[in-house]
């Protein structure tokens, strides 16, 4: 079992929330004074400067509220999430319906300031509050034998506009090779900025794997199967030769449609440079000897 | 009076170079919405895609313009260079966001148009619209006669296909949008090829029949 990862931020890395619910004004501000200056009013406290609220709140991928970035915001609040259970099934000692407060009144909440890597070549960084995946699945007792892990989220096609078109195969699925899903990196986020996580980012409670893609951090968890098998994942299924099972972010290695080498990181505006994609989204030193004898670009 | 008629009436006061103020202007604003960062977290690609988009909207609306003519008896002639010059136009600011402000590298703007099947089919509609262009002038009508520059211009058709064609590759998972605008261009062009060329009392012996 590895090591309990330890954040190497502290909340006086977070930005202030007065400063990052007005950075859209500092920006505005600091290009009319500044041309293109874009850093000047905003103290970075490390490399990791976490995404605005409005920002991360308000461009999402969740396509059963619609396609487009912006329809989740515009529709998940129809999303009920009290109350919420999760089904835990599939190789564990104790299978069952978990409700939400269940799970919460025996897991440990904490901070993790992760970057965000979409498979887009979109970036941000989202000062998570979750407990680890591993707990959660300790809780339920993971047999041996068990080599993976399943997830499902909710499907509700009276409070999900998105589910009337068959952009994918509804319910979205994803899953995690067992090491995966118990690495320490491994989260449930619950909240955002320590307020509690808004349905357009999930709620109420999904995965966070910050070396992989975006997609792989499944939103609105329902269900979660310990299995011996490779479960099927929603991309995968749809494009299997541009969405592999692992889907680690790896800049040597290009999506059929783009480039993976770079990435727009969100919320520095028009003219801000690219930035180069660290293998394992900058997170090699923790992860990168999961894949020790496997070849990359196989398995993508 | 028919209402095509009155629509016809109507368009006949707007003066087709408004076309070219409104469709800069809606540039402009949008660059402007950029700049200020009103656009959102990801305002490269909200600026990149509402010009692409605008672009699609302009070569639907120009290969509109016979159909609307024949079947509706609506007539937008004077406004199809304007139509097809906005088209231009907006592809151009297109190109220019993707390859400037999202790309930001040259050599990795080649790389896209020859490595991505999505950024080459684009690319490969542009080009195919960039003689169109340079020809929307009475002087070029004039030096190449009437039947040489229709001929030419029948270009838009394989151009727009490839433009819509573009815009489905382009999109992840299934998504209807992309399709319909797809479908419509296709369609629109299909109708070139096979509306009846009869006469118009066979056509009207035919609508009868229908």
């Amino acid at each position: 079992m590895a090591h309990r990862w330890r954040n190497k931020l502290s909340d006086n890395d977070v930005t202030d929330e007065a400063v990052y619910l007005n950075r859209r004004a500092l920006l505005a501000g600091g290009l009319a004074g500044l041309g293109l200056g874009m850093s000047g009013t905003v103290a970075r406290a490390s490399d990791l400067e976490p995404t605005s609220w409005d920002d991360i709140t308000s461009y999402n991928n969740y396509y059963e509220f619609g396609v487009n970035k912006s329809d989740p915001a515009k529709h998940a609040h129809r999303l009920t999430t009290a109350p919420w259970s999760v089904r835990i099934d599939g190789q564990v000692d104790k299978p069952g319906d978990y409700t939400f407060e269940d799970i919460m009144s025996k897991m440990t909440v904490e901070e993790r300031i992760y970057r965000f890597r979409c498979v887009e070549a979109w970036s941000m960084v989202v000062p998570w509050n979750g407990f680890e995946q591993a707990d959660l699945l300790q809780q339920a007792g993971v047999q041996s034998g068990a080599k993976y892990v399943a997830f499902e989220t909710v499907l509700r096609p009276d409070e999900m506009p998105g589910v009337r078109f068959p952009v994918l195969d509804w319910p979205y699925v994803e899953g995690l090779r067992m090491d995966e899903a118990m690495h320490p990196l491994t989260i449930m986020a619950t909240g955002i900025y320590g307020r509690d996580i808004p349905n357009q980012n999930g709620a109420p409670l999904r995965l966070v794997v910050p070396w992989k893609y975006g997609f792989k951090s499944i939103k609105s968890i329902v269900r979660i199967t310990v299995t011996d098998r490779e479960p099927p994942t929603s991309w995968n299924k749809s494009a299997p030769q541009e969405y592999g099972f692992y889907s680690n972010v790896n800049p040597e290695v290009d999506h059929p449609r783009w480039s993976q080498a770079t990435e727009r990181v969100l919320g520095t505006g028009l003219f801000a440079q690219r930035q180069d994609t660290l293998m394992f989204n900058g997170y090699a030193d923790e992860v990168a000897s999961l894949y020790a004898d496997m070849d990359l670009t196989k398995f993508y | 009076m028919s209402w095509p008629s009155t629509i016809n009436r109507g368009l006949a006061r707007l003066p087709a170079p408004l076309l070219y103020v409104v469709g800069f202007g809606y540039a402009a604003w949008m660059l402007w919405l950029g700049i200020s960062n009103q656009l959102g977290a990801d305002p490269v690609k909200v600026l990149e895609h509402a010009m692409g988009e605008a672009a699609l909207y302009m070569l639907v609306l120009g290969l509109a313009v016979s159909p609307l003519r024949e079947l509706a008896k609506i007539n937008l002639m004077k406004f199809r260079r304007a139509i097809g010059l906005t088209c231009f136009m907006f592809l151009v600011f297109h190109l220019s966001v993707w390859a400037v402000l999202d790309v930001q590298r040259l050599s990795e703007v080649w790389a896209d148009i020859v490595k991505r099947p999505y950024i080459t089919v684009g690319m490969a509609g542009f080009v195919l619209l960039l003689p169109l262009a340079l020809t929307s002038n009475n002087l070029s009508i004039r030096k190449m006669g009437a039947t040489g520059w229709r001929k030419l211009h029948t270009l838009v058709y394989p151009a727009a296909i490839l433009g819509g064609l573009h815009y489905v590759m382009q999109a992840k998972g299934f998504q209807i949008r992309p399709v319909v605008f797809l479908l419509l261009i296709i369609a629109l062009v299909a109708w070139r090829y096979l509306r009846p060329r009869t006469k118009p009392i066979a056509r009207r012996e035919k609508r009868e029949i229908a």
